[in-house]
């Protein structure tokens, strides 16, 4: 008697569907969940298409090869020549600066310390540098150039953008260095080769590609970056007049015109946004190239 | 070839193989230190950084000691500073942030980790979210104050008209307030949760979420039992991480955050970021107590953002070690 009850609700419970509360909050979560997800891609969605609408009436071969227009003037070409060279030189003094510290860095991690206690250490402390605030840089960039050269310069942007790539640099290099098969450095070492030979035209040949990869995001960041940048480049209305000069920008640029009571330095800056996204775009895309060429290798 | 030849030719190789060249030994040791001296400085300057800003900062530390901290008074003409609207200012905007960006942020992470879509949707999703990380927070700041600030002036409008007797929405809002700060700077760290949730989710082993469905749990009351759980603390470094990134972003904050230094416990009114009052006033600073007590606020910003970053680090590496 008792067996056939238990047997009957066992049965019941086998047989019936999930039950009414179970059922709403399955459904309800997957609602929510969607629904958030939605709301996340709205600002990205929102982003570009402003940058698109408000940038591209703009676009034209004049933006690229002429100065900003003194405010208010509506008659004279306007564009951004000079902040364009501007980013391209600090990231360049930025590039020059980091790439040898960082790929030396990610060197010493992947083939020299390894797991040993001194490179989890250093390890360590890149990852930590990596997520320094970036104005934080800045304000380091102007302790060390500004305030000893009494100057704000494009050589002290470019030390704040260096700061700020070489722990990416180093942590992208080292990963890049570790998918190099071991064989491959046994090979070297067998056939004679020393640590330098092994090093360069072995892992670091082949490993070429991730590392272009991460040294391209990580070009990517710094032309975006403006905080930095505000507190040791500046900002200017002509051409750069040589290393030591405040030198304008694409990113200062866009904050400097955002809050403008002239409709046309808006304007620019939505064009400024529209030009450095594409910047940003065209190096990530490079990079995903490089990656994918890496992988057609392996 | 003869046989003394070939004897001679022998006695050659063997020469090679055991002696150790000089010139090859120099650059082998050599390069070894070169690489070393090369890594340490990039740890050193770490080091480097932390010294200078203390240092510089030390003329306002002499002048104002821990008072700093407390006081509401910013004003260059009298050389009298205080740090605590802009401390306010920065820990409310980015506790905002969070409290919007890491239910978002999570389940954007379970959408993408779970079946509910095909991978054909799912990466893509995914990837795209992880764009908004790609554009420049300048850029995100421009579009803050012309298209996010008048969509969100009519809410403020709301919640000043309805729910006015509630303190945090107390004054009238003009545009740039607290609570604009809060959701661009929910939009700036978004990726930096979603993307490593959603790694952290994709580690669970699945195992664990079998056991759960064959024992009859929905897909929900797996994710609530047992998955989420079983990747707290990777979910937690992860909401630290974006934690220490919403502390530090200074464009996209300072573009809508308004700027008024001054407590007010209404999230409708301007404020001020430690960020912010760093980028508006480091270009015009002179007077060396000046330019010392934004190096002081500066050094309060660095050690804050290093402590929340040390314990978001260990975290993550915990959850890593615990799934290996």
């Amino acid at each position: 008697m008792a067996k056939s009850l238990l047997d009957k609700s066992l049965e019941t419970e086998l047989h019936q569907p999930l039950g009414v509360g179970r059922t709403l909050f399955s459904w309800g979560m997957t609602g929510i969940a969607f629904i958030l997800t939605g709301m996340a891609l709205l600002p990205l969605c929102s982003i570009l298409l402003e940058i698109l609408r408000q940038g591209i009436p703009n676009l034209g071969w004049e933006v690229f090869v002429s100065l900003p227009a003194p405010q208010g003037m509506t008659d004279v070409p306007n564009g951004f020549a000079n902040a364009l060279l501007g980013t391209i030189l600090m990231v360049g003094i930025a590039s020059l600066l980091s790439v040898p510290f960082g790929v030396m860095t990610g060197i010493f991690l992947s083939e020299f310390g390894k797991t040993s206690t001194i490179a989890s250490g250093i390890r360590f402390i890149t990852v930590i540098l990596n997520s320094v605030p970036s104005i934080i840089a800045g304000v380091f960039a102007y302790a060390i150039v500004v305030i000893t050269t009494h100057q704000f310069s494009a050589v002290a942007g470019g030390f704040a953008l260096a700061v700020l790539m070489l722990p990416m640099v180093a942590l992208t290099t080292e990963e890049a260095l570790k998918l190099v098969p071991t064989s491959m450095r046994l090979a070297s070492a067998s056939l004679g080769g020393n640590s330098f030979q092994t090093t360069f035209r072995i892992v670091v040949a082949s490993a070429l590609p991730g590392i272009t990869t991460g040294l391209l995001l990580a070009v990517a960041r710094a032309a975006g970056e403006t905080a930095p940048l505000l507190l040791t480049a500046l900002s200017s209305q002509k051409w750069p007049d040589g290393l030591f000069s405040p030198t304008a920008s694409m990113s200062v640029l866009i904050y400097n015109y955002a809050n403008s009571p002239y409709p046309e330095q808006i304007q620019l800056a939505w064009t400024a946004s529209l030009v450095l996204v594409g910047m940003v775009c065209i190096t990530s895309i490079l990079s995903r190239l490089f990656a994918r060429k890496r992988s057609l290798v392996r | 070839m003869t046989n003394p030849d070939r004897a001679k030719q022998y006695l050659e190789v063997e020469h090679n193989l055991f002696q150790a060249d000089p010139k090859n030994l120099l650059l082998e040791q050599g390069f070894t230190w070169l690489v070393r001296i090369f890594a340490f400085s990039t740890a050193g300057l770490l080091l480097w950084l932390s010294w200078i800003i203390f240092q510089d900062a030390e003329p306002a530390i002499a002048q104002f000691g821990s008072d700093f901290l407390l006081s509401q008074n910013w004003n260059v003409g009298e050389l009298s500073f205080g740090a605590a609207p802009f401390i306010y200012g920065t820990v409310v905007s980015s506790t905002l942030a969070l409290l919007i960006a890491v239910p978002i942020g999570l389940a954007v992470a379970i959408v993408t980790s779970e079946n509910f879509l095909p991978v054909w949707v799912r990466s893509p999703l995914a990837t795209l979210v992880e764009l908004i990380a790609a554009i420049p927070s300048v850029i995100v700041g421009l579009w803050g104050i012309y298209v996010m600030i008048p969509v969100l002036q009519p809410l403020q409008l709301w919640l000043y008209k309805h729910l006015a007797w509630i303190p945090l929405f107390s004054t009238e809002p003009s545009g740039p307030s607290m609570l604009a700060a809060g959701v661009i700077l929910a939009i700036v760290i978004l990726p930096t949760i979603s993307v490593i949730s959603r790694d952290v989710l994709l580690a669970i082993p699945l195992e664990l979420r079998n056991a759960s469905m064959s024992l009859g749990a929905t897909r929900w009351e797996t994710i609530f039992k047992i998955i989420l759980p079983a990747s707290a603390s990777g979910i937690v470094g992860a909401t630290i991480l974006a934690l220490g990134r919403a502390l530090g972003e200074t464009m996209a904050v300072t573009m809508v955050i308004g700027n008024s230094a001054g407590i007010n416990i209404s999230l409708l009114e301007p404020a001020y970021s430690i960020t912010s009052v760093l980028a508006n006033e480091f270009a015009e600073a002179l007077e060396k107590l000046h330019i010392g007590a934004l190096m002081y606020l500066a050094l309060i910003l660095f050690v804050i953002t290093l402590i929340v970053n040390l314990i978001a680090v260990l975290m993550v590496n915990i959850f890593t070690k615990k799934i290996n």
